[in-house]
């Protein structure tokens, strides 16, 4: 715009004096989500976020609002949609209880390290600290569950505010931001002089540099290795290294075993993937890494799930640890050769120096362990012979049908343990889960967000009868918004997790872990989405076939044996060598 | 083996940036000893003075958790031989008490302690120095009925530092240099005070 005199004939020589336009904050945020590309928001109204909503009246044809039934939900599938899409995902949340009902996703993000960024309204300036209607102090409550927050009282300060929340949300290891607007900043227009992204904050180092001394120590030790063993977490998945990191482990031939969260960065039917680490893990990768001489970590954290008991953990091996968090460099597990950097830069230097190599005695030995894990327990849980149904043969049936193509998105507990081991996977950001924290009702709304965030791919929800319950209202954001999400109950009538610790540990004293449960098809029905229930083994593939040729959402509740039990098991306050197979 | 250290932080002036300090410690149950915020060499950046009694492997840790926050721009961690380090205390003692006793004015000089305020009913001295040093003149004061006392947070200056000048300039470009890095997270304790 420009201010041009109405009368040039005034005699008034032509000053052009470029006026901002002015826009209020709220305007500046939902720019601010243009620029940087945001499609979807989920979110929850209220009164201290209204000027924000009455904004978004205008801006429906570019970003899709999401209403969801409660901010766990909104945040679990910004957090869905960030883990099967790649990008960052967005959440709109009120004062007091909206922004507290964030927290769980908040820690479940931090832990996890995935990239979301929630905008929560905060009462007017004047009136924080004064126990406000719907005031609560988000930012210290917040505090250790974010990268990083902030709280804007002036609307010019929103473009900055939001571009560094972005930057920061995505960049180096990713994870939550949240930023906290009062009210007035959402009302206050002010001189809009555009949105310049943020790419660079001084005390902030997302890319660290890498040393290539250190690349050199690990390849010497790499090639100079017999038994080398690798391990990858989700740090693949996240620095999009995926295709490196296949490189690298099919030069080396280095046997390959993943974190709960590495799942799918290398396909499941990889001739170099072992298996899964941990507790729930595969047999020869935790024996194994007792055996092997040379560890190499890539983008994992070295979790207590995985590790087991510390002094019992791999001490014979030389560790390499890449990671892009030095922070997470000795933190439980020492490191003989320490690669900070981000993995899609570390790991195709780091293959350049090795040599092409292949250990098939090596190989073998997980092999073998494999057999022995097949007879004892996965056969078993595959293709059981009594009447009862087991969880493995669900995941067995949905691999024959849907061929490793589809997400599958877990909550916690029994059922997720035997998805993540079973399920087959061609395909990267394909099994999205709540690792870290173990977020209970984790599932329904992540694979909501994840539908929008990968809208092509079929997204199939599991659950368990426990976990379900706990964010079962998002059925009414399915029937409102239609994201085709396909359920699937798994309904041993158990707290399942919980009850098999008491079996084994507590003496079969079950407390609090018998549950029960509504007709979850008729709770379906009553939000518009059909079902059905599966008690026999006969109904098993014909329901799951037909629930994923019906054109949009449907719920299978799929009764299964009572106290069946995952294995194997590395006990707690055990080494991951002590693995239980029964 | 536990014992003393003492974590420099270098800062942005962000609200806020003390509660994500502090709760890196209380998280892990960790006790601060004393906690010093100031302005540093550099302008408008903040110089965190944090003192704990742990092991190294811990203090090592806690060093790393906070250069993780966004708004830090460098941590530090060192022992007592590595820096150069004062706190300031305050007594109150009852004017009389002392007026009376030659042998205490004696006592305050041999402690490097001088009066700030004196009036008719009390007296308050200062001193600086060493922990050791502090506490000894409380010792000293009581018989004479030592009516308050306070000790200020440890300040600390890191003999190795060049200063955060240099250091900030390379901060300030997007492609920073080796010298950036060149630190502790890499085992290479030798460089790592060396800024």
């Amino acid at each position: 715009m420009t201010a041009t005199p109405s009368t040039p004939e005034a005699g008034l020589q032509l000053v052009e004096t470029p006026v901002l336009p002015q826009i209020t904050g709220s305007q500046a945020v939902l720019e601010a989500f243009l620029a940087e590309g945001v499609d979807t928001v989920f979110g929850y109204p209220g009164g201290a976020i209204m000027p924000i909503y009455d904004a978004l009246y205008d801006y429906g044809e570019k970003i899709e609002h999401i209403l969801v039934r409660h901010e766990q939900g909104g945040i679990h599938a910004a957090q869905g949609y960030a883990r099967s899409s790649g990008r960052v995902g967005v959440v709109f949340a009120t004062s007091g209880p909206g922004a507290t009902n964030l927290v769980t996703g908040l820690a479940d993000a931090q832990i996890d390290s995935t990239p979301v960024v929630c905008i929560t309204g905060q009462v007017f300036a004047h009136l924080l600290g004064t126990d406000a209607f719907q005031e609560t102090d988000v930012i210290n409550i917040t505090t250790p569950v974010t990268k990083w927050n902030c709280q804007v009282t002036d609307a010019s300060e929103i473009p900055a505010a939001l571009a560094k929340a972005f930057y920061i949300a995505r960049s180096g290891r990713p994870g939550p931001v949240l930023v906290d607007i009062t009210k007035n900043a959402q009302m206050q227009k002010f001189d809009y002089e555009g949105y310049t992204p943020c790419n660079h904050i001084r005390s902030y180092r997302p890319r660290p540099f890498i040393r290539k001394e250190y690349v050199e120590e690990a390849a010497q030790l790499i090639n100079a290795a017999e038994r080398p063993f690798v391990l990858f977490g989700q740090g693949v998945i996240l620095g999009k290294a995926e295709q490196e990191f296949r490189t690298f482990i099919e030069k080396s031939g280095i046997p390959a075993a993943w974190t709960l969260l590495g799942l799918g960065a290398l396909p499941t039917d990889h001739p170099l993937n072992v298996g899964m680490l941990g507790m729930h893990g595969n047999y020869g990768p935790n024996v194994l890494t007792n055996q092997c001489d040379v560890l190499i970590a890539v983008g994992m954290r070295f979790d207590d799930r995985v590790t087991g008991r510390l002094d019992r953990y791999a001490k014979q091996a030389k560790v390499i640890h890449l990671d892009i968090d030095p922070a997470e460099i000795d933190k439980n597990v020492k490191a003989a050769v320490p690669i900070w950097g981000d993995c899609k830069e570390t790991l195709p230097l780091l293959t350049q120096l090795i040599s092409q190599k292949q250990y098939p005695e090596w190989l073998q030995q997980f092999r073998d362990h494999d057999a022995k894990e097949q007879e004892v327990v996965i056969q078993k849980e595959l293709y059981p012979t009594g009447d009862i149904l087991s969880m493995g043969e669900v995941i067995r049936v949905i691999n024959e049908i849907t061929q490793g193509e589809s997400v599958i998105v877990t909550d916690v507990g029994q059922h997720q343990m035997v998805a993540t081991r079973y399920a087959r996977f061609n395909k990267t950001r394909s099994s999205i889960t709540s690792g870290g924290l173990g977020t209970m009702g984790f599932a329904l709304p992540a694979a909501i967000g994840a539908k929008y965030g990968a809208p092509d791919r079929t997204v199939i929800a599991i659950a368990g009868d426990g976990g379900i319950q706990m964010t079962i209202q998002e059925l009414g954001t399915i029937q409102q918004f239609g994201a085709e999400v396909k359920i699937i109950i798994l309904n041993n009538q158990f707290l399942g997790m919980v009850r098999q610790w008491q079996q084994l540990f507590n003496d079969r004293r079950y407390s609090f872990v018998n549950i029960t449960s509504p007709d979850f098809v008729k709770v379906a029905e009553g939000y518009g989405i059909p079902g059905q229930k599966v008690t026999q083994r006969e109904q098993l593939q014909s329901a799951i076939q037909a629930m994923l040729d019906h054109k949009g959402s449907y719920l299978l509740e799929i009764m299964v044996g009572k106290e069946n039990n995952v294995f194997p098991m590395v006990p707690q306050g055990c080494g991951v060598a002590e693995i239980r197979l029964e | 083996m536990k014992r003393e250290y003492t974590i420099t932080v270098y800062t942005e002036n962000q609200v806020g940036l003390l509660n994500r300090i502090a709760i890196i410690f209380s998280r892990r149950k960790i006790n601060i000893d004393s906690l010093n915020t100031s302005p540093s060499e550099v302008e408008g950046i903040h110089r965190f003075t944090i003192v704990m009694d742990e092991t190294e492997e811990v203090v090592r840790k806690l060093t790393r958790q906070i250069e993780k926050q966004v708004d830090v721009l460098r941590a530090f961690y060192n022992s007592e031989e590595e820096i150069v380090w004062q706190e300031m205390a305050l007594y109150k003692v009852p004017t009389d008490e002392i007026a009376e006793k030659v042998k205490v004015e004696r006592l305050l000089r041999e402690h490097g302690a001088r009066a700030v305020v004196i009036r008719k009913d009390y007296t308050v001295f200062e001193t600086t120095g060493h922990r050791e040093e502090t506490s000894n003149l409380i010792r000293v004061l009581e018989p004479y009925g030592l009516i308050e006392f306070v000790r200020s947070a440890r300040v600390a200056i890191i003999k190795a530092s060049n200063g955060f000048h240099e250091m900030l300039k390379d901060f300030e470009h997007r492609e920073p240099g080796e010298d950036t890095f060149e630190n502790e997270y890499l085992n290479d304790k030798e460089r790592v005070f060396a800024m």
